[in-house]
């Protein structure tokens, strides 16, 4: 579930309020986005990818809480780790290029699960 | 008329949309590339809404005439046990070998594999789903995004458009020629990767037209998952070995199998130590999404067991959906489906068709609909929307109020409790479908005399996505009644074995009485 919204770094673009699928942010004027309706995050992580400033951590875990230390996730080099992993940097995306998932493919090229 | 109706978004267009996945950008794509005005409608965002946005997927992407080709119809046909047709095998190759050459045109960076040639067997979810929205900006495409559909709209025997509200609590109808159903499949909001918003509305809002589903029998299958993560991704296990809590290595052909009848007995593990440095290599760098819950807890999967278990995914990576004809009609005029919320029989039978085949079926399904819904509007003319429309009338609960929050909430797990427990839904006899059924046909009539809320109109999204399960549960059950035999992902405990007199389709609809016939 979505943990946090770094308040350091969150720079009010409410990118995160138009990508969620679930409608668990809500945007208020002029100030950070606020999580709404926790119960609904399916965990998808497709909120930090979409957030330029790198602001939010998704917890891998689906129903039960953590506790998150901004300083900690930072030093483990978390905050925006799944934007670095795909290539995505500021609100652009990008890295399908160098997508190693045929070699995973079967010896005829087929995709390995067709 | 009701007042609703009259504030709030009104649109006039020649095809509506319904969902922003993969199929409904293709319908969409396709609809206006035929010269059609295109509205497309999503509960979420169209880039992040759907099954794929959130993952990484295989697609078939084989070339006309070639070796693969010819590999790719002989393996699902004998994997389809009997209900694959290779002539809708055929055209949705060759219909998404076509696309996919577009979707590079777009701007999808496709990579080159180590034999120096462009690959396109793979899809990274975020990136593809990007690139479908700069196509539909492009093609002017009108989108109403975080706005649900509640249902749809009928003249005259005919599908005339649909009507939602938005998140904010604004009402949208939008009157069309045609509508394109592709909401996707439902998987009761299990949580598996990607598919929450994915809770049978399109079906729901499709059967009040009258249309059939088929196919709904195949859905018990289930995704390997870290016991407390999201992220079902198969793909992964095929280099792992399993164990039990004393280390004890489990062994069977068939993960799903494996899992399903050791996870009753206590907690299963897997390590992924079958993988070479290459292998590891390609799965980080091209499913870099399976290692975020195991990352984040400081698991090294290639040395670390971690405790995994198996996460219901419905009719999402099941088979059943609308029955459609080969141009992606329904069996009610002016409506079409694509994608998941269609049944995928006639190219994986009884069999899951996660990763390459439904994302295949994605594009050529969305792109046969979105051609054919054109088509239909076109004949209509000018005049289409000046027909008398109306909403259809809603199962379950009357249209314009919600079910209290509560008694959604209570109706969502009464349908969880039915369709998620390994016991019930993995493997089925006919004592536990009719126990399941006879509980899930109470709590639908309970419905019916639900408290209502008619204040709050943000409350009707939640209140259909509870109609639309309960029904998708039983419309599951039911079928499953009747197909007496294992085959596929439906598995019998009474009947253990295939039964090749039962080599039919079976199709199912309706709401307070639910029919199910055999069809050929």
């Amino acid at each position: 579930m979505i943990e946090l919204i770094s308040a350091n770094r969150c720079i009010k673009c409410d990118a995160c309020v138009a990508a969620c699928p679930d409608n668990v942010f809500d945007a208020r004027p002029g100030e950070l986005p606020i999580i709404a309706r926790l119960d609904d995050c399916q965990t998808c992580f497709l909120c930090e990818l979409y957030c330029p400033a790198d602001a939010l951590y998704v917890s891998p875990f689906k129903d039960l809480r953590e506790q998150v230390d901004e300083q900690a996730l930072i030093a483990r080099g978390l905050l925006g780790s799944y934007r670095r992993a795909l290539g995505w940097r500021g609100l652009k995306a990008g890295g399908t290029a160098g997508d190693l998932s045929h070699r995973l493919a079967e010896p005829d090229g087929t995709p390995h699960q067709s | 008329m009701i007042a609703v109706a009259n504030e709030g978004v009104q649109l006039t267009t020649d095809i509506l949309v319904l969902g922003g996945g993969p199929a409904g950008a293709w319908a969409a794509i396709t609809a206006a590339e035929s010269g059609a005005a295109v509205v497309l409608a999503d509960k979420g965002r169209m880039g992040t809404s759907g099954a794929t946005a959130a993952v990484n997927t295989a697609v078939i992407d084989v070339a006309p005439f070639s070796a693969s080709r010819r590999q790719v119809l002989k393996r699902r046909l004998e994997r389809g046990l009997g209900l694959a047709r290779a002539d809708w095998i055929e055209s949705m190759v060759d219909e998404t070998h076509l696309q996919l050459g577009r979707l590079a045109t777009w701007g999808y960076e496709f990579p080159i594999d180590d034999r120096g040639q462009t690959y396109r067997g793979h899809l990274r979810g975020p990136d593809y789903m990007q690139t479908l929205r700069r196509r539909l900006h492009g093609l002017r495409v009108k989108l109403l995004e975080h706005s649900p559909a509640l249902g749809l709209l009928m003249s005259d025997g005919e599908v005339a458009g649909g009507r939602g509200v938005a998140r904010s609590g604004e009402p949208w109808t939008v009157r069309a020629g045609a509508v394109v159903v592709a909401t996707g499949g439902c998987a009761f909001m299990s949580k598996a990767l990607g598919t929450y918003g994915l809770t049978g509305d399109g079906l729901l809002m499709a059967a009040e037209t009258g249309a059939v589903l088929s196919g709904m029998e195949f859905s018990g299958q289930y995704g390997v998952c870290h016991v407390a993560a999201t992220v079902t991704k198969n793909l992964i296990y095929d280099w792992a070995t399993f164990t039990d809590e004393s280390g004890r290595k489990l062994e069977g052909e068939d993960i799903f199998e494996l899992l399903a009848r050791n996870l009753p007995l206590g907690p299963v593990y897997a390590i992924i130590d079958k993988a070479t440095p290459a292998i590891q290599e390609g799965l980080r760098r091209g499913q870099s999404n399976i290692f975020l819950p195991l990352d984040r807890q400081g698991i090294d999967p290639f040395r670390q067991r971690f405790p995994v278990t198996l996460c219901y995914e419905g009719t999402v990576r099941g088979v059943g959906g609308l029955r459609i004809d080969a141009q992606g009609a329904t069996s009610v005029p002016g409506l079409y489906a694509a994608g998941d919320a269609a049944s995928r029989e006639a190219i994986v039978g009884a069999v899951s068709g996660g990763g390459g085949p439904n994302s295949t079926w994605a594009i050529a399904s969305g792109s046969w609909a979105g051609r054919s819904a054109a088509t239909h509007a076109a004949r209509l003319g000018r005049n289409a929307n000046e027909r008398k429309a109306d909403p259809v009338e809603c199962a379950g609960a009357p249209r314009e109020s919600a079910i209290a929050p509560e008694d959604a909430a209570s109706s969502i797990s009464a349908a969880q409790a039915e369709m998620f427990p390994l016991e019930r839904n993995f493997t089925r006899d006919e004592g536990t479908i009719r126990d399941s059924l006879h509980r899930l046909d109470a709590t639908w009539r309970a419905l019916l005399t639900a408290r209502h809320v008619h204040q709050d109109r943000r409350l009707l999204c939640r209140s259909r996505e509870a109609v639309a399960m309960l029904a998708t549960a039983r419309w599951i059950y039911a079928s499953a009644l009747k197909r007496r035999e294992t085959r596929g992902i439906h598995r019998r405990r009474d009947h253990p074995k295939l039964s090749p007199a039962q080599s039919w389709r079976l199709e199912v609809g309706g709401f307070d009485r639910i029919i199910v016939e055999p069809a050929r």
